[in-house]
């Protein structure tokens, strides 16, 4: 059963096809990883699936609803959660807040209730506080809570973009390279993290570069090159993969 | 949470009434009325600070929102429809009480509309046109945003400056009291000036609790989040450009709102008050005050509007808000209230959310 299908997606920059007619499906609770050397349309892509790109043609259709050009907001609140590349934290506000922005999708108050205040919208507030601090506790950085979210440590900042990401509750979260500038113990704490957020039923779907993280966690693979897709398949068939080969041939992983 | 929260809110109302009181013991009375005028400009910078600080965006033209306010409820206050108080529409609003029958100035019969229903109006079509110039507006991103709220404030400008109706240079005077009790009503009248400053001053705390209120919710964060890394708070779910509209409409009827009862305790209102001047003169307080900070806004927007309107800039007023605004930028971009100052008001104000780790 397919949660997401993205179907003959194209984009094309000016001169440059950045995406060209690609396809695949995501399977509801497996982690599928997009994979593909520099340039190969990968971000490209994320930002097709998320919102944050109209394409140029195909479409994209999740939970047998089609999303391609919507807005990321709207997107958001359907169950489908994303982190960037370079980490978006929110600047001058604590680990927590960010974090508790991530329920945003999951609370009603609005302008009048918040200027208001009234008892019914506290009982919110401390729900999401409540929510975000499992968040955080889950992926083990509850201490952090109170810290200025810019001021901390790479990895520390990318574990609460992932604790923001998850407290929306996605169906599927979009994860934009997240062991990019991780050392390799950290890359192995990613990594479990990946299959615990798994094993809650979210659907993980994962751009990475490190080619150890891919093999070891992904059900499935993709693999972008100059923005088609030229194999789709679990990982020994990817791997062994004569086009595969040959596009990251003397290529270094990250 | 919530005691720290109302304590600031406490220490405020206070302060006001320890102040009124000083300036009664110190027989300098009249201060009174600058300060009255000072907490009704404070309004202003109040939503400015919202709209700035919080959800990131600026608005040079926010003095045209205060002129919609104040010239809309002169206009309507001192209309004259006795003429045509025997039309149907005319004598039905009368019988309703949106109309009133009063006395002007040389004993004549005025038939105007009543300062309620003129303030109704005026802060509706400020919403409805903060609604309308900000959807398109607001679009807009750094300069391109700052040059077109430039170019909204000079059309308010304009337009009253160049419109009979609106008294044009000489603006509309003879507006009359805008009853609130029996006896009690916004004026100019000294015998009404500590009533006066006390409702000015008891707006001002509710505009404070209302914001300070709202930048603790769930809208408050969101338009950090908006104001931090706009993307990302698109792809939390947060409707940016919802967000960024309503935040701009709340902050034009918080300015509207300055303009009508302003305009009742001057008893008038001309066009400076709707010029690039003033407009710079509230960015400029918002900037020096610290834009990520509510109470510090306040806090320059009394010393500041109060040395002003004492005349202690005497005639190079417009000239120190402009040299307030380029040092600023230079030397203090978070303004002056200085980091440490503002970690202890913050741990005050629970502005960074210091404490509640303990809920209660």
């Amino acid at each position: 059963m397919s949660i997401l299908e993205v179907k003959n997606i194209s984009k094309r920059f000016g001169g440059l096809q950045a995406v060209k007619d690609v396809s695949f499906s995501v399977e509801r609770g497996a982690i599928k990883a997009v994979i593909g050397p520099n340039g190969a349309g990968k971000t490209t892509l994320f930002n097709l699936l998320s919102g944050f790109l109209p394409p140029d043609s195909g479409s994209v259709v999740y939970q047998d609803r089609p999303i391609q050009g919507k807005r990321p907001d709207e997107i958001a609140h359907r169950g489908l959660s994303r982190t960037f590349q370079h980490i978006r934290l929110f600047a001058r506000m604590t680990a927590l807040e960010n974090v508790m922005v991530g329920c945003h999708v999951r609370s009603r108050a609005g302008f009048l209730a918040g200027m208001l205040n009234l008892p019914a919208t506290q009982r919110e507030d401390l729900a999401i506080r409540d929510r975000a601090l499992e968040m955080m506790a889950f992926i083990g950085i509850e201490g952090l809570a109170q810290s200025e979210a810019t001021s901390l440590s790479y990895g520390q900042q990318r574990s609460v973009e992932l604790a923001r990401a998850l407290a929306s509750g996605p169906a599927i979260l979009l994860l934009d390279e997240p062991a990019a500038g991780l050392n390799m113990r950290e890359t192995a704490d990613v990594a479990k993290l990946i299959s615990k957020v798994r094993d809650l039923g979210i659907t993980v779907l994962i751009v990475e570069h490190d080619m150890q993280l891919v093999m070891d966690i992904s059900d499935e693979i993709v693999v972008l090159s100059y923005g088609e897709k030229i194999a789709d398949g679990v990982p020994r068939a990817v791997q062994s993969d004569p086009e595969v080969v040959r596009v990251y041939l003397g290529e270094d992983d990250a | 949470m919530k005691t720290s929260r109302f304590t600031p809110i406490l220490t405020l109302s206070a302060t006001v009434v320890v102040i009124q009181l000083l300036t009664l013991a110190s027989g300098k009375a009249f201060y009174l009325t600058q300060l009255t005028m000072t907490a009704y400009y404070s309004l202003i910078v109040i939503g400015l600070c919202l709209l700035m600080g919080f959800a990131g965006q600026i608005s040079l033209g926010h003095a045209g929102f205060f002129a919609i306010g104040g010239y809309t409820s002169a206009v309507l206050t001192t209309l004259n429809l006795s003429a045509l108080k025997d039309a149907p529409l005319v004598s039905l609003l009368a019988r309703l009480g949106v109309l009133t029958a009063r006395q002007d100035l040389y004993g004549g019969q005025i038939l105007s509309v009543h300062p309620w229903a003129a303030c109704g109006v005026a802060l509706a079509l400020a919403f409805l046109i903060a609604w309308a110039i900000g959807i398109p507006v607001l679009k807009l991103k750094g300069h391109y945003l700052a040059m077109a709220t430039l170019g909204f404030g000079t059309i308010i400008y304009s337009i009253v400056l160049g419109t009979q109706r609106f008294g044009a240079a000489d603006g509309i005077s003879s507006v009359p009291p805008f009853p609130l009790l029996p006896g009690v009503s916004v004026s100019g009248d000294s015998s009404q000036r500590i009533t006066n400053y006390y409702f000015a001053w008891l707006l001002v705390t509710a505009a404070m609790l209302l914001v300070v209120n709202l930048i603790n919710s769930r809208v408050g964060r969101a338009l950090r989040a908006i104001h931090g890394a706009e993307d990302a708070s698109s792809a939390m779910g947060i409707d940016t450009g919802r967000y960024k509209l309503h935040t701009f409409m709340l902050s034009a009827v918080l300015a509207a709102t300055a303009g009508v009862f302003l305009t009742h305790y001057n008893g008038g209102i001309g066009p400076s008050e709707a010029s690039i001047m003033k407009s710079v003169r509230y960015v400029a307080i918002v900037a020096v005050g610290g834009m990520g900070s509510i109470w510090g806004t306040l806090i320059m927007s009394v010393v500041l509007n109060f040395f002003s309107l004492r005349g202690y800039f005497g005639s190079f007023d417009d000239a120190v808000f402009g040299g307030i605004l380029i040092l600023i930028m230079l030397f203090a971009p978070d303004g002056i209230i200085g980091a440490d100052l503002r970690r202890m008001i913050g741990k005050i104000t629970n502005y960074k959310h210091r404490s509640s780790n303990k809920s209660q």
